[in-house]
């Protein structure tokens, strides 16, 4: 295996009239393989963009280096530039324009033949299941629809790599679930994707490799899988309306210290394990107030591999509920 | 290099596209200079004594006012790209950095010709009486596109320096105003002094009368070398170069 993006101690900081801000990027060295997923995971100002933003040639880094399928972001931006593919966290699609205008001018602004263009859009409006609505102006549809849309408009070329920033950020479940097929569909026809996320359950679906980021560094990286090893299995969240009852309910756990009202029994998630742990505690005489099975959060894989929080939370109501 | 022609080709078709389906702005495009003729000629006109009749005189001021008026809703759409995602994914592909501009550029070159030929056909109706030959009428409006393609590239500009769609809408007031310190509507000659050393060295006053001498008939007093045609063509070539050039560079600076 080959690496086709790699880079070396990318630094970048952001200063206005001369004088330097504080480093977004830090340092950051990554690496991805031909044909594979790599996901930057990381919360909301951790560097992700920006180094996305660097890779895409849209951004100098101050130093350090970044090459793509060979070339250097900075020196062969032209060639990186015939290369790749970038979807942004904003949709970059006109809405006055309908679902085939828009793929039409996009193929003929990476200048493929005009016959090319006609085939490849019909194919793609096809694939993403945008066909019917092809002929009507994007101002109509879905935010799911103009998402996958603003994703066909990046692959008329077949890049060899794509770009994908917060793909799935404002979308409701199912569209996510639709998005995460077609990117499973792009690697197969061999397009190598690097992508930004701040959930950890997207990065383990998509991606062979998870680089975490905070404060514009790597802090980990890995496989989905040996991250989540180290971040422990999901848990069985107990909250009761003291702590008094909370150790009350531990003691019968053995080996579980409460946090406060609050304990966590680490589960497999399996039925027979979380009745058992149930049981356990209702065994005791004291029942929580609340109960739930929680899979490891961002926070939590943060909390495990750097020992403190990262720096912003990303909201999402269901992790933030407990 | 072989790419430029047809960028081109493709952002002014986008450009021509956006303009066209945004009705609200295409009827205020057209109604708005039409209502401002109307308002020159009916309600300022009697009061005007320039010894000709007022309609012959403000028609080609009222065209240029709209040219400006038109320019800001660019300012507008260049803004627009600039902060929507499109620009990231539009510079990130193999597309020279100017072609993105040029689109927007070349859709109100045409958006500016329809309320033109609005403006010229209203004007007719209400007693303009234009005595010139179709080479005459050729020239004209070619001077007025030429004035409407520098006002543009500067509303670019604007468009790619400014943070906000307000800061963009704020151009208008500066267009808008232009054209009346000139002799669009009055003879610079009744203005005081210190404005009529301005109005008598801004392109919009050269601009204003090339087209006048044109369309009356009587060309020779303009396009004669170095009469008023070569100043003016100098003023609007000159100016948009350097636009269009500023604007390409800041297009290319700002991240």
């Amino acid at each position: 295996m080959t690496a086709i993006v790699t880079t070396e101690g990318l630094r970048k900081s952001f200063g206005r009239r001369g004088s330097t801000g504080p480093p977004v990027l830090d340092g950051i060295d990554l690496e991805l393989e031909e044909g594979a997923v790599l996901a930057l995971l990381g919360p909301n100002g951790a560097g992700k963009t920006t180094t996305v933003r660097v890779l895409s040639t849209l951004l100098r880094p101050d130093a350090g280096r970044a090459t793509v399928a060979g070339f250097d972001v900075v020196r062969d931006q032209r060639r990186v530039r015939e290369v790749i593919s970038l979807t942004g966290q904003q949709v970059a699609v006109d809405d006055k324009l309908s679902g085939a205008e828009n793929l039409t001018m996009m193929g003929h602004l990476a200048h493929l033949p005009r016959r090319v263009v006609r085939d490849r859009v019909a194919e793609l409006l096809t694939a993403f299941d945008l066909a019917d609505a092809a002929g009507r102006r994007v101002v109509t549809w879905s935010g799911g629809m103009r998402r996958r849309l603003d994703l066909a408009a990046g692959l008329l070329t077949r890049p060899r790599v794509m770009f994908l920033d917060e793909p799935t950020t404002g979308l409701d479940p199912r569209s996510r679930q639709a998005l995460w097929d077609v990117v499973r569909g792009v690697v197969d026809e061999g397009t190598s994707v690097l992508l930004t996320t701040q959930y950890l359950e997207e990065a383990d679906r998509l991606a062979q490799r998870v680089a975490l980021i905070d404060g514009g560094r790597v802090v980990a990286e890995g496989a989905p899988a040996q991250l989540k090893r180290e971040v422990g299995e999901a848990g069985v969240e107990l909250t009761f309306a003291t702590t008094t009852d909370a150790a009350r309910a531990a003691d019968a756990l053995a080996a579980v210290t409460p946090d406060g009202a609050r304990l966590r029994v680490p589960t497999d998630g399996s039925v027979a394990h979380v009745r058992s742990v149930l049981t356990a505690v209702e065994a005791t005489g004291v029942l929580p107030e609340h109960w739930e099975v929680r899979a490891p959060s961002l926070d939590d894989v943060f909390l495990a591999l750097t020992g403190h929080v990262g720096q912003d939370r990303p909201s999402r109501p269901a992790e933030v509920a407990a | 290099m072989t790419y430029v022609l047809r960028d081109v080709s493709t952002m002014t078709v986008r450009g021509l596209r956006l303009v066209s389906r945004d009705v609200d702005a295409m009827i205020t495009a057209v109604l708005l200079p039409v209502i401002i003729l109307l308002m020159f000629v009916l309600v300022f006109g009697g009061a005007v004594d320039i010894g000709t009749d007022y309609i012959n005189y403000v028609t080609p001021g009222v065209i240029l006012l709209a040219a400006g008026f038109g320019a800001a809703s660019t300012a507008l759409a260049v803004e627009r790209d600039m902060s929507s995602g499109m620009v990231d994914r539009l510079r990130s592909m193999p597309v020279t950095a100017w072609t993105v501009l040029s689109g927007h550029v070349a859709a109100s070159l045409v958006k500016n010709l329809v309320t033109t030929a609005v403006v010229f056909g209203v004007s007719i109706l209400m007693g303009f009486r234009p005595a010139a030959s179709p080479l005459e009428w050729l020239g004209a409006v070619g001077m007025i596109l030429l004035f409407v393609g520098w006002i543009t590239w500067l509303a670019a500009l604007v468009g790619v320096l400014v943070r906000s769609p307000d800061a963009a809408n704020g151009f208008s007031f500066f267009v808008m105003f232009l054209p009346y310190v000139s002799s669009a509507f009055v003879p610079v000659d009744t203005l005081p002094a210190w404005l009529r050393g301005f109005a008598e060295h801004q392109p919009v006053t050269p601009v204003i009368e090339t087209v006048r001498g044109l369309l009356s008939g009587d060309p020779a007093a303009v396009t004669d070398p170095g009469g008023v045609a070569v100043l003016a063509i100098a003023w609007c070539l000159g100016l948009g170069l350097l636009f269009a050039a500023a604007a390409g560079l800041a297009f290319r600076a700002r991240h």
